[in-house]
């Protein structure tokens, strides 16, 4: 999510080290003062619709429509593909949730009990590909040559359950943990801040009726069970103030 | 090749809590600290301000802030009958790192711990005798008293700025406050939180259940305060981000907010962050530390001579760190023996969730990490045992921490996980939903424990920490008595329908449960079942001190920090007042 800072903490580290101390280990060493440099906050990357970066078009329109159906359009809400949800999740694994860079992936992998947890070598991006390859050529031979987009809402839905119950039969594929890993993923990409691409208009935030990163409800502790009036903000402010 | 740096009075390992405190009192004493961090420099205007801290994806999903399971993680099994796998990605607990440790992202529930839980071996054979303890059991008494650590306690609360409610002064009981802690020399240093809808109504409740309910003792601000280092803290402004999260607003105590400010003025004090310690040095005998071995960014080791270190990671690495160093006798579950490892614990937690129907509006989102209502008669031997067949208990606690909405949108039992009716069910029930808590007290046991994996290394190549770990029948049921509990409070709160939350089955680091491990490097008053003596001291290697949770002998059924605040301000007064003048063991063995 911020791979810039850890070349600027690295910079900072080395000035401070040859400024400050005589100390010669490559540590940040910090003395006398708090360490304090402008625009240090490292805010997220703002993400703004435009080429793909890790899906290409058919996938991208696979992901949509499964965000689609997994949260659906009703009433004034939008539904999770009209919310962005491809669009965050495309941003989501070309960063370090894709390639699982924080996690402990050394090896041996080996089969262990559902308590001990992740288990597997696949990362979120090679099961992405792999899965929407999976599932695209499953549709193929078994609707008559079309694609997921192109199924009914209703065979979409009977799909994404038997992938749910682990009993699709897509060949080569792992129906259970990628249909968690979307349900998941898609979740996030509705509810997370509209600066990651999903959550447009905030269509998430108002579904429940989170209002965001105020950052201060003293007024609405004081207020016990009064519905609260304001309208969601987030990081980037609101769409209504929208300054792109 | 490992180069040499010249020598400090003091070596500190980890740079959060304990380590923070412990450094500024030595400094203060006038010796040299040199504070050693694993992770980053981090502090409130530049890692973690209001424009860019409540990001949930960003810090609760993605986890940003906790220690990165490819620098660093540990090995989990059940049972010796298991074979130990990594722990890839973090689930039950969430490790800290970086400057602040866990104490940037806590919820800030600060309580002390009770006078039973430190004698909780000897008090419940004298109560109950020896046949009530569990199979199995390793428990022991602390080799120290509430009584001892009562004016290190008051110290932390009053670093903390702790607000929260009095309920007994001096012996004296006070209305409103916990009439079952331990006496207190002096009120809480700032009034209660305001309380949320959720909290009020489960005073309420509690109350008319003919239990005694009090405010939630809270490291989040209910006013200004400054503390005895000059540092100052402003009022939490409930914004909903606080566990997982830094805290924008200066609200939370932390060792940004308490501790670092005064710290890095000390002359004699100098950090060295992104640099892991791989070792702690010993004189050719094995009976005294040279100081530490870390590597720096460039992959490079270097040697910090040191005459007092003091070991203040997180509780897990700590553990580690004696063991990568041999100090001590490792654990053998077998025979019992050993000490490095023994009587690791962690906490029983679940609840109970009410689902209130649409007209109630608890707005969750306006929460701080530690407003809320507690109850403490089912905890520790608060009730009599004499039927329940358990030994300890749990707190009750309605903490509704926030409505951040990728982690909270709970639904009703029987809701499908997607499709209209779960949106449906979603936009109905966010705002009329809301939870009481457990957190339970968990013994030591024989299989219970952590070593060395003989398998999995960290980038660094040195071996992973092993656990070894399950709940015992003994923790079982005294969770299903408190969650009982749990439901008839959410049933007396008024709720439509209630979900009972409990795990079941053998414990996983899945769901997140506790960040509250303890025990590994337990103290004690026999250097044969305890690593360390009540001073905080290695009955090994007497110039190396202890901090932090690894010295629980057990898990009681409280958030552990204000223990471990309180054990730093110990160990600190211990080495200042008692060490310096003569270095060497403070118990003969």
């Amino acid at each position: 999510m911020n791979a810039p800072r850890c070349n600027r903490r690295h910079l900072l580290a080395s000035t401070a080290l040859l400024v400050l101390v005589d100390t010669p280990s490559h540590s940040r060493v910090i003395r006398g003062a708090l360490p304090w440099s402008p625009n240090e906050a490292y805010p997220p990357e703002r993400v703004l619709p435009g080429v793909w970066r890790f899906f290409n078009a058919d996938e991208a329109a696979a992901i949509g429509d499964m965000a689609q159906r997994l949260i659906p359009a009703d009433g004034a809400s939008p539904g999770g593909g009209d919310a962005g949800c491809a669009l965050f999740l495309d941003r989501q694994l070309v960063g370090p949730f894709g390639d699982s860079t924080w996690l402990y992936m050394q090896g041996p992998f080996a089969v262990g009990t559902p308590q001990q947890g992740l288990q597997s070598p696949i990362t979120p991006a090679v099961r992405y590909r792999t899965g929407l390859a999976a599932i695209a050529t499953h549709c193929r031979a078994n609707f008559a040559g079309r694609t997921f987009p192109a199924l009914t809402g209703a065979e979409q839905d009977a799909l994404l359950s038997d992938m749910e119950a682990g009993t699709s039969g897509i060949a080569d594929f792992e129906d259970k943990p990628f249909f968690e890993m979307l349900l998941a993923n898609v979740m996030e990409g509705y509810f997370a801040d509209p600066v990651y691409g999903g959550n447009r208009d905030m269509a998430g935030w108002k579904l429940v009726g989170f209002p965001g990163v105020r950052y201060d409800y003293r007024d609405v502790l004081a207020r016990p069970n009064e519905a609260y009036a304001g309208l969601p903000v987030g990081l980037t402010g609101r769409p209504a103030w929208d300054r792109s | 090749m490992t180069r040499r740096l010249p020598a400090t009075d003091v070596v500190v390992v980890g740079l959060g809590w304990t380590g923070s405190i412990m450094a500024l009192e030595m400094a203060r004493a006038g010796l040299r600290v040199v504070a050693i961090e694993r992770g980053p420099w981090r502090d409130t205007s530049t890692d973690f301000p209001t424009t860019t801290a409540p990001d949930e994806l960003r810090y609760a999903i993605r986890q940003d802030l906790f220690l990165r399971p490819a620098q660093e993680t540990l090995t989990f099994r059940n049972n010796l009958g298991q074979t130990a796998l990594p722990i890839r990605r973090w689930g039950s607990f969430l490790p800290g790192n970086g400057v602040g440790g866990a104490g940037v992202h806590w919820n800030g529930q600060t309580w002390r711990w009770h006078p039973w839980d430190f004698t909780h071996r000897s008090a419940t054979i004298a109560r109950y005798g020896q046949a009530a303890l569990p199979a199995d059991n390793m428990m022991q008494d602390w080799g120290i008293t509430y009584d001892e650590l009562e004016a290190s306690y008051d110290r932390f609360e009053y670093l903390c700025g702790i607000a929260g409610r009095a309920g007994n002064l001096g012996g004296e009981l006070q209305p409103g406050g916990n009439p079952f802690e331990g006496p207190r020399a002096r009120p809480f240093p700032t009034p209660p939180m305001n309380m949320p809808l959720a909290a009020t109504m489960f005073e309420t409740a509690a109350a008319g259940l003919g239990w005694k309910p009090f405010p939630s003792p809270s490291a989040n601000m209910s006013t200004a305060y400054t503390n005895f280092y000059g540092c100052r803290l402003g009022p939490c402004t409930y914004c909903g981000f606080c566990e997982r999260f830094g805290c924008g607003n200066f609200s939370k105590a932390s060792p940004q907010t308490c501790v670092l400010p005064a710290l890095v003025r000390q002359r004699a004090f100098e950090a060295r962050t992104d640099s892991q310690v791989t070792k702690v040095n010993l004189s050719t005998d094995g009976k005294r530390a040279t100081g530490v071995t870390y590597v720096d960014t460039a992959g490079e080791a270097w040697e910090q001579p040191a005459d007092i270190v003091l070991l203040c990671a997180y509780q897990l690495f700590n553990v580690r760190l004696l063991l990568l160093s041999s100090i001590g006798k490792p654990y053998d579950p077998v025979t019992g023996q050993g000490t490095v490892g023994r009587n690791y614990a962690y906490q029983v937690t679940g609840g109970a969730t009410g689902f209130f129907g649409r007209e109630r509006r608890f707005n969750p989102f306006a929460a701080a990490g530690s407003a809320g209502i507690a109850v403490d008669d089912f905890n520790a031997d608060h009730f009599d045992h004499t039927q329940v067949g358990f030994v300890g208990g749990a707190s009750l606690s309605c903490i509704p921490t926030s409505g951040r909405p990728i982690g909270n949108r709970p639904v009703p039992p029987g809701t499908p996980r997607w499709g209209a009716a779960w949106k449906q069910a979603t936009r109905d029930n966010y705002n009329s939903t809301t939870s009481v808590g457990i957190q339970g007290s968990v013994m030591g046991y024989r299989g219970c424990y952590l070593d060395l994996d003989p398998t999995y290394r960290d980038a660094l190549g040195q071996p992973l920490l092993r656990m070894t770990f399950d709940f015992q029948e003994n923790e079982r049921k005294m969770g299903r008595y408190c969650i009982d509990r749990t439901e008839h409070a959410m049933r007396a709160m008024g709720a439509n329908q209630v979900r009972r939350n409990e795990h079941t089955g053998p414990y996983s680091i899945t769901p997140y449960q506790s960040t509250h491990n303890t025990g590994g490097a337990i103290m004690g008053d026999n250097p044969t079942t305890s690593v360390a003596n009540k001073y905080c001291q290695s009955w090994d290697v007497p110039n190396v001190f202890l901090a932090g949770a690894c010295l629980f002998p057990m898990n009681a059924g409280l958030n552990p920090t204000g223990t471990v605040g309180a054990l730093a301000f110990w160990a600190a007064d211990a080495i200042r007042e008692r060490y310096l003048k003569a270095p060497g063991a403070l118990v003969p063995t």
